[in-house]
């Protein structure tokens, strides 16, 4: 540890934190605006999931360093993500499932 | 980590083989503090996902009403009612208190000891306000409307136990955070990391990294706070 680390280091110029920091603002503001101007159904979910991915994207690429990190950490750290979308089918599948025989049993009867 | 010139080694995916086939380690140029913080942020995701799978799995196959968090989560300012708006501030505080702390790792690295530890303390202060404006919204919650585990008075029961697993387990990340930026900016100022002071519990010397594997944690709330303001409040 100590001195003989210079060649490495991340210093990048304050003006893309700045940028990224407005452009977070101005991200949430818009996904804030989806709930004041109170869309619903599709066009809310899909601009809720834009905004938000648009945001962790960019919190992790920028502020985070990963756009700058080796592919050997960046893998680890992203292909583990596919195992929580698989869980999501999965549980999605499991709740409209459920809900399918909750409403059943409660119109028809058991 | 200067044993390794990384513009000599191979980028991409063809670096991605090389650094993984190599028999000595895996991460080149990442700091073991740094490649460790990053290995609990992922298991850390993995929770906050279950958390949020879970709550998708209660809404969807619920037959109740789910409470609309517009109404629940508004706000009555001079008279006219507000969607969210105690969220929206909440969450550009802390947007802002993420951005600091980018700056403070940028001007850690530059080794300028008074810039970072001010926007340390900024970070700090940014994360306090965040968690005050979250004991404002539990104890509105709690005592005003009479939300609890297993009921409120809004619609499907589950909500107020998912609300508070949820946004609780955020908070207390944000408590710990703002903990740790105190501690760190206390450090920075004294100028631990230029002296080579020793850690109180470590007893060890520390250096600028420590800021940026701090940094790492930090915007991993914010990070988690995206997605909970996506699925909580606006979903």
């Amino acid at each position: 540890m100590g001195n003989d680390k210079k060649q490495e280091v991340h210093t990048h110029k304050l003006g893309i934190y700045l940028w990224i920091w407005g452009l977070l603002f101005v991200f949430s503001f818009f996904s804030y605006m989806v709930d004041y101007m109170n869309y619903q159904g599709l066009l809310r979910w899909s601009l809720i999931v834009f905004f938000m991915l648009a945001k962790a994207g960019f919190i992790m690429a920028i502020f985070m360093h990963l756009y700058w990190e080796r592919w050997a950490i960046v893998n680890v750290l992203l292909w583990p993500m596919t195992a929580i979308g698989v869980f999501i089918g999965i549980m999605a599948a499991e709740a409209y499932y459920t809900f399918f025989t909750r409403m059943f049993y409660f119109v028809v009867g058991g | 980590m200067s044993q390794f010139d990384l513009s000599k080694l191979p980028q991409g995916s063809k670096g991605f083989m090389h650094d993984w086939a190599s028999d000595q380690r895996a991460f080149k140029g990442v700091p073991w503090g740094k490649a460790m913080m990053w290995i609990f942020l992922l298991s850390d995701t993995f929770i906050f996902s279950c958390f949020l799978i879970a709550l998708m799995t209660a809404r969807a196959s619920t037959t109740v009403d789910w409470p609309y968090p517009s109404e629940v989560f508004g706000l009555t300012v001079f008279g006219t009612s507000v969607p969210l708006l105690l969220i929206a501030i909440m969450t550009f505080v802390l947007i802002t208190s993420s951005g600091t702390m980018a700056i403070a790792v940028k001007y850690g690295y530059e080794k300028n000891r008074k810039l970072c530890g001010w926007f340390l303390l900024a970070t700090a202060i940014g994360g306090l306000t965040f968690v005050g404006m979250q004991a404002f919204e539990w104890s509105k919650l709690i005592f005003h409307d009479g939300v609890r585990p297993w009921g409120n008075p809004f619609g499907a029961e589950q909500f107020g136990a998912f609300f508070f697993m949820v946004t609780g387990f955020h908070g207390t990340h944000v408590s710990i955070g703002v903990i740790f930026l105190f501690i760190f900016s206390r450090k920075v100022f004294r100028g631990d990391f230029d002296t080579g002071r020793r850690g109180y519990f470590t007893s060890m010397k520390s250096d600028y990294e420590a800021i940026e594997i701090l940094g790492l944690y930090w915007h991993f709330v914010d990070l988690v706070w995206v997605f909970i303001f996506a699925f909580f409040y606006l979903w």
